[in-house]
């Protein structure tokens, strides 16, 4: 209401000359509007030739975009903490109005009752699991592919690669019923070797790439002195292999966390879904009882971990999920 | 030495190519198999039946819909998602102008919209998708009542209704997957030596040239590989995770908003057609590896280095 108040007066002013002027006045009377809201943001650049006065403008355009973006973004969540802690029947009517009371009892419920808890255990379990493993398999076929010449290196490489254009789906099928009939479906461990299986082209393409660039003189150091090849690795190698290996690390925990695909078809069995699909249960069934605001309790619970951990370890969850993209 | 060194190398690749190999090649190479057969999936029997399928699926109107929808987050999804992108992580590194006396930075508070941003990035996609169906409701959703508040008096169906679904569900994926190439070209952009800019302002380019002349040029790389990722994002895992959470059916309201990946799911899964499932999934894999073939080559110009 607000921004639509104040340009009628700049649009109502033209009438009373010849209607023809007003066109020309409405172009002319736009950019002096803008270029005064410009004052205030940018007070340092003021001296006044034409070129500056419409790099102002721009800025305080784009700006605006920049602001509107950030609002979009954060809105949405903003409006889930705030939902989760009223009651049903004001966050249906007044989806928008602040909690009248803070009520932590629909955090409660959501974590006893909806299963919250449940979910939130197996999914630190299988992602613990399936992100050592992937780590572990991922740097160990890396590092063979980035170190020896041997016959069928680049094929096993591009093996891996290709694994990641492919639409997973399409596997899924099939896999479902190999999982079946090995007695690995509904299984917790089974999950983890899925999630490993499926994590590795990434793994292997971006710790190949790092491995290669690590300095052959220490490992060879390390081969005279008497060491196996493995302890070499093991050793030397891995932490040599650190910071490639924390950034790999994040992405995949972040991918491993946030799975939602994999366990919707190969990880059916109720007691043991994880915290994704738990809520996609959540939302049926709180949603039959009519227990929005414990849903979105849970929302905020699945949320608050993974956004507290990415503002906290910030620089190095963006280095982690970039640096394979730059490669 | 010589046989020690292809022990260790057998011993090291053992574990994870046949992890790899079984769940994840095997799997593929059945699937393509399962395509020319009548398997159902519930029972283990099934017979060759040749080209059946392809054909049963060229006359599918179900499956003509999904492909186009399919199709239309391929096209459409990376050039919106890379153009917002591009243009933030424009504003946030070079937008700014004549701050601190530095010839080129970020607009005021760039390094806060940078986390902001990202937020998204690091949610579930299922928490996202949770969250706009709700916001998406006609009566009681955030989004109406903001539209409300805004004063209008427009109460569209969003989800509910046939020609608007895809459109919700598209934003989507927009609101969720933007953040994360602008941090990824904004890691980029800062890699661009700043002399080129300062060059570049001193011969009186104004910001629009800048980014065409400099920015996008040396981006380029980036920009491409950025492009294939999100094609293959929204041909695959995040279009089937929105659209089965959020939309009515789901793929509906009629039929408006399924995808290919959907389908396959539904095929195998809920009707016990596998075998034609996987015959939708191979007109994925096409649709895939054509879509990352064209933009590599459409793409393709002279690497610029620096």
């Amino acid at each position: 209401m607000k921004t639509t108040d104040t340009p009628p007066p700049a649009g109502t002013d033209p009438p009373p000359g010849p209607g023809a002027g007003v066109g020309p006045a409405k172009e002319r009377t736009a950019p002096g509007a803008v270029g005064a809201s410009g004052g205030p943001g940018g007070g340092a650049r003021g001296s006044g030739t034409r070129g500056e006065r419409t790099g102002g403008v721009l800025n305080v355009f784009s700006h605006g975009i920049l602001v509107v973006w950030a609002f979009l973004v954060v809105m949405p969540l903003l409006w889930a903490v705030l939902s989760s802690f009223k009651d049903d029947t004001s966050i249906l009517s007044s989806p928008w109005s602040l909690p009248d009371t803070l009520r932590f009892e629909n955090w409660s419920r959501a974590w006893t009752q909806a299963h919250m808890s449940d979910y939130f255990l197996n999914t630190i379990v299988v992602v613990a699991g399936s992100l050592v493993g992937t780590l572990l398999l991922g740097s160990m076929a890396a590092y063979v592919l980035a170190r020896f010449d041997f016959p069928g290196n680049r094929f096993i490489y591009y093996l891996f690669i290709g694994g990641m254009s492919f639409p997973v789906m399409l596997a899924l099928v099939p896999l479902f019923y190999v999982m079946n009939n090995i007695g690995l479906l509904n299984t917790i461990h089974g999950l983890i070797l899925v999630y490993i299986a499926y994590s590795l082209p990434f793994t292997v393409f971006f710790l190949t790439s790092f491995f290669r660039t690590l300095p052959t003189s220490v490992a060879e150091a390390a081969l005279i002195d008497g060491a196996s090849h493995t302890r070499t690795f093991f050793q030397v190698m891995l932490p040599m292999a650190k910071p490639g290996l924390i950034s790999v690390g994040i992405f995949n925990f972040l991918g491993q966390w946030n799975q939602y695909l994999l366990p919707t078809v190969l990880n059916t069995d109720p007691d043991k879904k994880v915290l994704s699909q738990g809520l996609v249960q959540l939302a049926v069934s709180q949603g039959y009882k009519g227990d929005w605001s414990g849903l979105f309790a849970g929302l905020v619970m699945a949320m608050l971990p993974v956004l507290a951990t990415y503002i906290a370890f910030q620089r190095q969850v963006v280095a982690g999920l970039t640096a394979g993209a730059l490669k | 030495m010589q046989h020690g060194k292809y022990r260790f190398i057998v011993g090291f690749l053992a574990a994870p190519l046949a992890l790899y190999a079984l769940f994840v090649i095997w799997p593929f190479v059945q699937s393509i198999y399962y395509s020319f057969t009548d398997w159902t999936g519930l029972s283990p029997d099934f017979a060759m039946v040749g080209f059946d399928n392809y054909t049963r699926m060229l006359d599918d109107g179900t499956f003509w819909k999904s492909l186009q929808h399919s199709l239309l987050f391929a096209l459409l999804l990376p050039v919106v998602v890379l153009g917002l992108a591009l243009f933030f992580a424009f504003m946030l590194n070079v937008g700014g102008r004549g701050r601190k006396g530095v010839a080129v930075t970020g607009v005021r508070g760039s390094s806060f919209y940078k986390i902001v941003y990202f937020f998204p990035q690091v949610l579930s996609i299922a928490i996202v998708a949770l969250l706009f169906q709700f916001a998406y409701n006609p009566n009681s959703g955030a989004v109406n009542s903001a539209l409300g508040a805004l004063g209008v008096d427009a109460r569209p169906e969003w989800l509910g209704d046939p020609k608007l679904a895809l459109w919700c569900v598209m934003a989507v994926l927009v609101w969720s997957t933007t953040g994360f190439f602008v941090v990824l070209f904004s890691a980029g952009m800062a890699s661009i030596p700043k002399d080129f800019y300062e060059a570049a302002l001193l011969d009186g380019a104004n910001r629009v040239t800048t980014f065409f002349r400099i920015t996008l040029p040396l981006l380029w790389d980036t920009v491409q590989s950025g492009w294939v990722y999100m094609g293959i994002l929204a041909l695959g895992a995040e279009s089937f995770a929105v659209v089965q959470i959020m939309t009515v059916g789901p793929g509906g309201p009629a039929e408006s908003t399924n995808v290919l990946t959907l389908l396959v799911y539904q095929k195998a899964f809920r009707d016990g057609q596998a075998a034609y499932a996987t015959t939708i999934g191979v007109a994925l894999l096409v649709v895939t590896l054509a879509f990352a073939a064209l933009v590599m080559r459409l793409g393709r110009r002279e690497r610029l280095e620096y």
